[in-house]
This record gives structure tokens, C-alpha cells and sequence, in this order.
């Protein structure tokens, strides 16, 4: 009955996150409002259109910092290694459901996932503050707003679509939402995904072949 | 503002159609640089029409009073000094909406309703949509709108539209002591622009012409220019305006492809779990007493079972759990 459990992530790591998420769905929201005409009424997140388009850069500032912190807490838990360029070879195999690799705390998906997040956030941060009314625009000639708001959106876009596939990861890899929720995993989950970090965490089977 | 009669051509951020059956004239306003004495008439007429209070601002060393267009000053006067064919040429030209056939303003505007164009040409405001984001401000090709610091909304001419449409023409044309601005149907105009311009030609100016450019579909303020070869020479008026290739490609190609990246990778997700399924961690390979998961021991034929099983027994840590 007794689960073997391994702790993944701390109640930090835990609060960190979920800010990081809440910000990205109310930004997604209001973002594809002002985006696509026809989801316009999606500004009623933030009650009122007006207030939308005030609130949305404030939440990406919180989202920003907030993901900032993440990237201290893992940047170098996401150097890519020999093992990430073979499982990213292999992505067809993983997608059947095989395990790739002998792979560490993350996996070459989460790694590529963690850099595009990355480049989205500072592409984002940017282009919106360059764009940010009535703050900032004005400093900014109007040629550089109009490609500020290209990038924005370009990469509002981006990043939403990696975001769907790295929940979407997380739902079909089983056992990996409680990592988030309870911040813990069990031995089996462990060893299935991430072997290396496995050994790692519990020391058993040291190392090497 | 939104107390209007006349008909909608376009609405900011609608995908679907306006009403279509009535089919007004399109209107012009037409401005010839060559007749303005630069009395700014014009201005004061737009601002008490408007009732517009523009701050009381301070001399900056030339006649442009005020400097730039602003959410209290829908038009200004522009006044340049240039050398041309050895003479010197005081240059003034009313700044302000060229309400452009194909609206940049309108096209960048994310807020339905908040820029509407009419079917007689007018490019119009509709301040309480308006949300304060300044897409139309890049949108512009003229650098026209305005956002004011006091209530975050756009503003710009609207060529009278209440004016016009109660058959008045804008209150800079009624005002205007030499003639040089003219209203009426856009065809009038244009015939109008043509004898303006042929006795402007038989004056010596051989670059005299009508502006009113293509790259915007035409624009429903036109100028007539002594110098129609160097708009520039204008206070900077652009000489193939069009609507930006960023703005083009960020309220165009760019949605249908957003569309499809997020579309394929919602889509993927779903048939990728109801085909493969889940990706489960064997939990009886480690606990030992350990009997099916209550969602039934689904061995499914989907391949995905059997590969997992055979990674981990390469592994092998037949390990005591901790």
C-alpha cells in the first residue's frame, strides 16, 4: 500500500509555478482577445475591455519576474547533453510511449520546451514593454512599435502553442501533474522517465555502466 | 461619436459584413496647398466646431501653433520653407486624417467598433470603444491619431461626420477666407483638383498635381501641390504612403498560421492520447503486493504498453525501495 515516493519539487518550487501559470492563462486569454476579433469578449477576464488592455502588461511584468525566478532555480538543470540530441532524434519512438535515453532530472522535450520558454518570455518582456501605453511607447518611434507588436504577438503565439504541448506532456506522461501539485513523484514514475536522476536522488545503482 | 446616420463601410475587429444595400457617394475634402495663406482659420473653426481646447502652448521659433497634432488639435497647420527653381517657397500644408480608402488605423484596431468607416469615405473615432492600446497610432501611415494622456483614448478628424451628415460640409471648409478647401463628392473634387492643377501648370509649375495615393486606395482629403513630385517638401507629407509590411503581416498571414501552430498542437494532443494513450510508470513492477490500477489493467494493444516494459527491464535495479 506504501507508495516509495521522491520529492520533485519543493512548496517554493511549487507557489513559483503556479504564479507562473495563472499569469500566462489570464495573459493568453486577454493576448488572444486583443489578437483575433471574433474572441474579443475574452477581454471580460479582467471585467472590461479598457481594463484588459491596462491590466495585461502589469500581470506580464508579474509573469516575467515570476519566470525569472524559474529560470535561476533550472537553467542549469537544462544544459543539453549527448542524451537530450538522441532523444530529440528519437521524438517518434518517445511518442509511442518508449523511453529514450538515459535521461536526467529532465528529458530532451522539456529541455528544447525550457529554452523556447525562455526566448518567448525576454522576446515578450521586450516588444511589450516598447509597445506599453501610455508608459513607454511614446520613448519608441512608430516603426519600432510596429515590429515590437509583431514580435508580441509572434511570440504570444509561439508560446502558447508550446504551452499547450507542455501540458498536454504532462497529462499523458502520468504521475506528472502531482510533481507540480503535491511535488512529489513515485520510484516507478522515476525510473521510468528520468533513470539518471533516479540514481541520482536515491543512489542507488551508482552511475556509469 | 456614435450618434450617427450614416452608413458603415467598415468596423474596426468585425469579421463579417455590414449592412451593404444603400450606396452613398463618397465624399472629399480637397486642400490646394497653392491657395493657403496660412491664416489657420481652419484650425480655430475645427476647434470651436469640435469644441477643442488645445493648452496654451509656448513659441517655438515658427508659425506651427500649435507644433504637432494632438487629441485637442485634429489639425494643424504645417508651415516649411524650401528653394525651389532658385526662389524661395513658403509651403503650407493642413495636416490632419487623410481618411485613407484602405485605413491602417482601422485595420491594426483589435476593438470592434471603436474605428468605423463610412460609406461616403469618413474615417471615424468612436472614443467609447476605444481601449487605449494605440494599435492605430502604428497602423497609421501619416502618423495621424492621437492618444490623450487624460483619458487614453484616440483621437484625430473625423471630418465633421456629424456635419456631413446633416448634407453640412466640415466646419475648416466652411471657414476657409480663400477657397482652399473644398468640399464635395470625390469625383467633383477631382475634376475641380484638374482645372486647379492645369492653370498651375500654365503658371510654371510643371510638377503640379493631385495627391491622392494609391498605396492607400486613395484618400478622401486630397491635396493639390505646386511640387506634386516631392511631397516631402510638405512638412514630410510620404511619398508612396502605404500601410506598413509589419502591420500588414501581423494582421494577416500571421493569424491564419497562429491558427493553425495552435490548432495542430491542441489537435495532436487529443489524438494522440485517445490513439497511444496514456504513458504509465508500471507501479507493480515496484510494489511488489501491488495489484492493478483501478482503471482497470488495461494492457491495451496500443504499443505503448510493451515498450516501456522492455526499457525497464534493461535497467534492471531490482533494487530494495527505500
Amino acid at each position: 500500500m506504501k507508495e516509495k515516493l521522491i520529492r520533485r519539487y519543493d512548496a517554493a518550487e511549487r507557489i513559483n509555478h503556479w504564479i507562473v501559470a495563472v499569469c500566462f492563462v489570464l495573459l493568453a486569454i486577454s493576448g488572444l482577445a486583443f489578437f483575433y476579433p471574433a474572441f474579443f469578449w475574452l477581454t471580460g477576464v479582467f471585467g472590461t475591455p479598457q481594463l484588459a488592455r491596462i491590466v495585461h502588461p502589469f500581470v506580464g511584468v508579474v509573469m516575467f519576474l515570476a519566470f525569472a525566478r524559474q529560470f535561476f532555480r533550472y537553467a542549469h538543470h537544462n544544459l543539453l547533453n549527448k542524451e537530450d540530441v538522441k532523444w530529440m532524434m528519437s521524438v517518434r519512438e518517445v511518442m509511442k510511449g518508449n523511453e529514450v535515453g538515459d535521461i536526467g532530472r529532465y528529458n530532451g522535450g522539456q529541455k528544447g520546451m525550457f529554452w523556447m520558454m525562455v526566448a518567448c518570455m525576454i522576446l515578450l518582456l521586450g516588444s511589450g514593454f516598447i509597445a506599453w501605453r501610455p508608459y513607454f511607447a511614446g520613448l519608441f518611434p512608430i516603426p519600432v512599435i510596429r515590429l515590437a507588436l509583431l514580435v508580441h504577438a509572434t511570440s504570444a503565439l509561439a508560446l502558447i502553442a508550446g504551452i499547450i504541448v507542455h501540458v498536454y506532456a504532462a497529462l499523458w506522461v502520468q504521475g506528472t501533474i502531482r510533481a507540480m501539485v503535491e511535488g512529489v513523484v513515485t520510484h516507478a514514475w522515476a525510473k521510468k522517465h528520468h533513470p539518471r536522476w533516479y540514481r541520482q536522488v536515491t543512489g542507488k545503482e551508482s552511475g556509469g555502466h | 461619436m456614435a450618434l450617427q446616420s450614416l452608413d458603415i463601410l467598415r468596423r474596426s475587429a468585425t469579421p463579417t459584413q455590414t449592412p451593404q444595400a444603400r450606396n452613398p457617394q463618397e465624399v472629399a475634402k480637397l486642400i490646394d496647398v497653392s491657395v493657403c495663406i496660412g491664416c489657420k482659420a481652419c484650425q480655430v473653426a475645427c476647434s470651436e466646431w469640435n469644441e477643442l481646447r488645445a493648452d496654451v502652448g509656448t513659441c517655438t521659433g515658427v508659425y506651427d501653433n500649435p507644433v504637432d497634432l494632438g487629441p485637442q488639435a485634429w489639425t494643424v497647420m504645417r508651415f516649411n520653407e524650401v528653394e525651389e527653381n532658385g526662389k524661395l517657397e513658403w509651403l503650407i500644408r493642413k495636416d490632419g486624417c487623410m481618411h485613407c480608402a484602405d485605413p491602417g488605423c482601422l485595420k491594426a484596431c483589435p476593438s470592434p467598433g471603436a474605428i468605423i468607416q463610412y460609406k461616403n469615405g469618413i474615417v471615424d473615432f468612436h472614443q467609447e470603444n476605444c481601449i487605449g492600446c494605440g494599435y492605430c497610432v502604428s497602423g497609421c501611415p501619416f502618423n495621424v491619431p492621437r492618444i490623450s494622456t487624460v483619458d487614453s483614448k484616440a483621437y484625430k478628424c473625423n471630418l465633421c461626420s456629424d456635419r456631413v451628415a446633416v448634407g453640412q460640409e466640415p466646419a475648416c471648409v466652411k471657414t476657409c477666407p480663400t477657397g482652399a478647401i473644398q468640399f464635395g463628392s470625390k469625383v467633383d473634387m477631382i475634376e475641380v483638383a484638374e482645372t486647379r492643377i492645369t492653370d498651375l501648370k500654365s503658371r510654371g509649375f510643371e510638377q503640379a498635381g493631385l495627391y491622392d495615393p494609391a498605396g492607400v486606395g486613395g484618400t478622401h482629403v486630397m491635396y493639390v501641390l505646386h511640387h506634386a513630385d516631392k511631397p516631402q517638401l510638405y512638412s514630410g507629407l510620404p511619398e508612396n504612403p502605404a500601410i506598413s509590411l509589419t502591420v500588414s503581416l501581423w494582421k494577416g498571414i500571421l493569424k491564419p498560421l497562429a491558427t493553425l501552430g495552435v490548432a495542430a498542437a491542441g489537435l495532436f494532443g487529443f489524438f494522440h492520447y485517445i490513439t497511444v494513450g496514456p504513458n504509465r510508470a508500471d507501479e507493480d513492477e515496484e510494489e511488489t503486493g501491488g495489484h492493478d490500477s483501478p482503471t482497470g489493467g488495461h494492457d491495451s494493444p496500443a504499443g505503448g504498453q510493451g515498450g516501456p516494459k522492455f526499457v525497464e527491464k534493461q535497467k534492471q535495479p531490482e533494487d530494495a525501495l527505500s
